[in-house]
């Protein structure tokens, strides 16, 4: 049975990662030629760790399921990327990074392995800066920081509100060139199906080609899982279509330990949902919360008068409206961190405050900062006196600049002009701390087997600051996993290539097949998209931004009854051996109906609340977050049991850092 | 306001795979709201099909951000529909009437074929890209990232190229089937900066000839792909694209 040992490194935390590197057993250059890697993704974990893989020399094969590794949903990270550089002379270090990180996580993360991720964080940006990444800059040349949510200095680098695309990008740009040398081998429009284990370790996939519909076994000496989030457990969230589970839960059920599931974040600023129809949900980047103050109205007739539209948000005086951001934090104000803006917004629809027809709407407004950026602007062309609509329209110039494709993604979506009128926004899932366990070297508890990206659990404890999952996926992969994989690998040198006609193969492709058949031998009525749209809700509203002990168990029995419901009525339609979306989503539901039923097991399990995990029986007077350190302070690490699980924990220390009440009073 | 019972009848590429023949076929969708997006109508029209035991329609999309470039439909005759600087996914339907016919089929190139319906196949770019759309710096070289100065106006201008999404639009929008606006935009890009000096000639005669090979047609000029292209890429990155690649081919003889 595997144990939990998470191979932390000695000495004191600022020095682990330096020893352990210095230690590390190194492989010489004609070995790794023999030794295959396979990656899964190609999002920033997934390419950066392909690329930086290959450079070294190790045989590496990469799969992702859409057309291009280009277009991995990291593509749609829009605010920024965190670093440590202290370029703006704010008191930025790495441990002010490493703090900052561990607090925001509610304290449920790993010292050793946050203070590595705030380390290797300044490495990062010079990377991608020689990559020809065109980070925003200042007008000498220098690169342009801005704030996130849960912090007091400037250490976010962005490229308008495109960051994601353009880190993407410049890893894509060094993962082709590794394709176009011949030492990565692509497979895009591939999803990978089932890990092949040969005497307890893990040896190869079956994936399938999805426009042939074929399926394929590959060898390699080490998987490395770079899959993503498992958000669309909820059915609407801020990620791509595609974005699933299906990879994480395969290993999962052959032995890899799924680490604090419940842990999932809701995003305070997304786009409101607009109708049934509705298939996915818009982020309105955090980066707006720098210069937008979010409010509702004060007085219940003003509510009234905003839904039925006989009032703009801006005939509602200064006096009247409640920027309650600010008056419950004022040493954070509009930048606190995510859980606590999310629900603070919920509270106040909750209580009726809510702007919109559902009531389920809060106000992100400009004009506080338009205002002033056109004072700035105008002192600076020497202009005296302005009438204010002129100021408006030069402060508006400035805004266009640092937000410009959000508020045009905002208008085309809602029709509604924001430079205009104020944005309506509302709290959605956007991320997924937990995932899968790993130990300092990345490895999950299957040998060979290893996690990076969003889809392990490392870094983020109970709640992740923005613009760190940027951070943390090119940490892994440009940084951590080329020295870690040495560790396992460096024991591998003698396996030769093991032929996929092995037994162990033809048995995995066996019951890929397998499921696939069942899934097509159900031919019922309902569309795939009716159960993942079923489920969705049963987590939103039982295990979404608020759970307590009665509904949580409502959800697992009635997920229990949809998972029936979908393997006696579920309709697949068209055939195995085509290019069928349909069959695709199908598996991955299939996946999500058995994740859902944990991540609900792991917040009924958890009785305290932290970070983004919720529990109404465990909050203080003032409806802030209450843990319990005595009994709750360890990772939920859960091996899969067949009909149901069980639970190991991995305890926290916390050595470098005073455990204590987060606050951002 | 939204509008909650629009009646849209659509014309749709159908083709089973690459090697059938396809046909326009027709459908009608009731109940079409305009704040939904295009492809949510798609998505309520498979919900439909699927029901009555028929074939859903094949499409490319994820993101529905209009960030990913995976959404590829030629609606109406132009690539990914009558507005400008935006991406089907982006599309709502508050852009069409009630009653309106909308004609919708894939991109039409002979580099990239059809998979099925209307998805299809743009490997193409990837091997473009891997031909010379990089710089090459191994991981864990880099110098301090604010020791090279780039003056804002040189690294805005490099970012407004690298925007593209590489949804191949401007390959669909064109009568000639030429890739050069994508491959002009990224070649801009990595010329612009320093950190792409030195391999800016190898780079640029690289991916031209690699865009050869692939079968796109050559540029005369028409501004059609900067016209459809959703993310505003300028067709003045083909005429920066040109100059490179002239000065290359001199200095190379
Ligand atoms: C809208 C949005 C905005 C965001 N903005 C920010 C931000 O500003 N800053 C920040 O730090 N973070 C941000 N995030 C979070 C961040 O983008 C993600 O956490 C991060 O990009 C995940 O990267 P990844 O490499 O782990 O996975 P992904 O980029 O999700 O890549 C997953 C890869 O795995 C492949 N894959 C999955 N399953 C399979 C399978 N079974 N077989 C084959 N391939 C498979 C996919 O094809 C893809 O290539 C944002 C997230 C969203 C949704
Ligand atoms: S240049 Fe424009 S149309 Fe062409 S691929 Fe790039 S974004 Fe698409
Ligand atoms: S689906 Fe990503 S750009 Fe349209």
């Amino acid at each position: 049975m595997a144990t939990l040992d998470s191979k932390i490194p000695e000495g004191p935390v600022e020095k682990k990662w330096t020893n352990y590197k210095s230690h590390v057993h190194l492989i010489n250059p004609a070995n790794k030629r023999n030794l295959e890697v396979i990656v899964i993704g190609s999002g920033l974990a997934g390419a950066s760790a392909a690329a930086s893989l290959a450079e070294l020399g190790y045989k590496v094969k990469v799969f992702c399921f859409q057309d291009s590794p280009r277009r991995a949903h990291s593509i749609a990270a829009q605010g920024g990327i965190n670093a440590a550089k202290n370029y703006q002379n704010d008191g930025d270090s790495d441990y002010r990074l490493f703090y900052d990180t561990v607090k925001g996580g509610d304290y449920r993360s790993r010292e050793a392995n946050v203070y590595r991720l705030a380390e290797v964080s300044a490495n990062i940006i010079d990377q991608c800066v020689a990559q020809g990444v065109p980070f925003a800059r200042e007008y000498g040349g220098m690169l342009s920081n801005r704030s996130f949510g849960g912090v007091l200095v400037q250490r976010t680098f962005y490229a308008a509100g495109q960051t994601g695309q353009q880190l993407l990008l410049g890893a894509y740009s060094a993962l082709e060139r590794q394709v176009g040398m011949g030492a990565v081998q692509m497979y895009s429009r591939h999803e990978m199906l089932e890990l092949v284990m040969i005497d307890g370790k893990c040896r190869g996939i079956i994936a399938r080609d999805l426009v042939s519909g074929k399926l394929e076994r590959h060898f390699g000496h080490a998987v490395l899982l770079c899959s993503g989030g498992y958000g669309n457990v909820f059915f609407l969230s801020t990620n791509a279509m595609g974005s699933n589970v299906t990879a994480a839960w395969k290993a999962h059920k052959q032995g890899a330990y799924f680490a604090n599931p419940c842990y999932t974040q809701i995003h305070p600023t997304c786009i409101p949902v607009s109708g049934h129809h509705q298939s996915k949900l818009t982020l309105m980047s955090e980066s707006l919360r720098n210069d937008g103050r979010i409010w509702v109205p004060k007085k219940k007739e003003d509510v009234e008068a905003l839904r039925k539209k006989q009032k703009k948000a801006s005939q509602i005086p200064e006096e009247d409206r409640d920027y309650y951001l600010e008056r419950r934090y004022p040493a954070f104000g509009n930048l606190v961190p995510r859980d606590v803006a999310s629900r603070a917004a919920k509270e106040r629809c909750d209580a009726g405050f809510g702007v919109n027809a559902t009531g389920e709407a809060v106000f992100l407004d400009f004009t506080t900062n338009t205002r002033r950026y056109g004072n700035i602007e105008a002192t600076k062309h020497g202009h005296h006196n302005l009438p204010d609509a002129e100021i408006m329209e030069l402060g508006r110039g400035v805004i266009k600049e640092k937000y410009g494709n959000l508020f045009d993604m905002y208008k085309q979506i809602t029709g509604v002009d924001p430079y205009q009128e104020p944005m309506q926004i509302y709290p959605a899932v956007h991320y997924t701390m937990g995932g899968l366990w790993v130990d300092y070297n990345l490895m999950t508890t299957v040998p060979g087997l290893y996690a990076l990206g969003e889809a392990n659990f490392s870094d983020h404890g109970a709640n992740r600051l923005g613009a760190s999952a940027l951070m943390q996926g090119l940490a892994d992969g440009y940084f951590v996993i080329p020295y870690t994989i040495g560790d396992y690998l460096s024991t591998e040198i003698r396996t030769k290539a093991i032929s996929t006609d092995h037994e162990a193969f033809a048995q995995a492709e066996k019951s890929v097949q397998e499921k696939i058949d069942k899934l097509f031998a159900v031919k019922g009525t309902q569309p795939v998209d009716y159960f993942h749209r079923e489920l969705g809700k049963i987590m939103w509203e039982k295990c979404g931004m608020a759970r307590n002990a009665k509904g949580l168990q409502e959800a697992i029995s009635e997920i229990q009854k949809l998972r029936e419901a979908f393997w006696k009525d579920v309709r697949v339609t068209g055939e195995k051996d085509e290019f069928n979306p349909e069959l695709e989503k199908a598996g991955r539901v299939a996946d999500f109906l058995e994740l859902g039923e944990l991540v609900c097991k792991d917040a009924l399990d958890r009785n305290e609340s932290c970070g983004g995990h919720f529990r109404e029986e465990y909050q203080t007077e003032e409806g802030e977050a209450l843990r319990d350190d005595e009994k709750y302070n360890y990772v939920a690490a859960w091996e899969y049991k067949g009909a149901d699980w069980e639970l190991h924990k991995e305890e926290l220390k916390f050595e470098n850092i005073k455990i204590a009440q987060r606050s951002y009073k | 306001m939204s509008e909650n019972n629009m009646k849209i009848t659509l014309k749709v590429w159908r083709q089973r795979n690459n090697k059938a023949k396809g046909a326009l076929e027709t459908y009608k969708v009731d109940e079409v709201s305009s704040d939904m997006s295009f492809l949510e109508m798609f998505d309520v029209l498979n919900d439909k099909l699927i029901r009555e035991g028929k074939d859903p329609i094949a499409f490319d999309h994820d993101c529905r951000e209009g960030i990913c470039g995976m959404c590829s439909m030629y609606i109406n005759g132009q690539p990914h529909g009558p507005l400008q600087g935006v991406t089907t996914c982006q599309l709502h339907m508050r852009s069409f009437k009630d009653g309106d016919t909308i004609v919708v089929e894939p991109w039409r190139a002979k580099a990239f074929p059809v998979i099925k319906d209307l998805v299809v196949d743009r490997s193409a770019f990837d091997r473009i890209i891997a031909a010379g759309g990089f710089i090459s710096v191994n991981t864990g070289n880099a110098q301090d990232a604010n020791a090279l100065p780039i003056s804002k106006e040189l690294a805005d201008r490099a970012f407004a190229a690298a925007a593209c999404i590489g949804c191949g639009a401007c390959v669909a929008a064109c009568k000639n089937s030429s890739a050069m606006l994508f491959v002009s935009a990224k070649v801009t890009q990595l010329s612009l900066l320093p950190q792409g000096e030195p391999e800016r000639q190898s780079r640029v005669l690289d991916m031209a000839a690699q865009m050869d090979a692939e079968g796109f047609g050559s540029c005369t000029n028409t501004g059609a792909c900067e016209a459809e292209c959703p993310k505003g890429i300028s067709v003045s990155n083909i005429a920066h694209m040109n100059r490179e690649f002239f000065a290359a081919e001199l200095n190379k003889k």
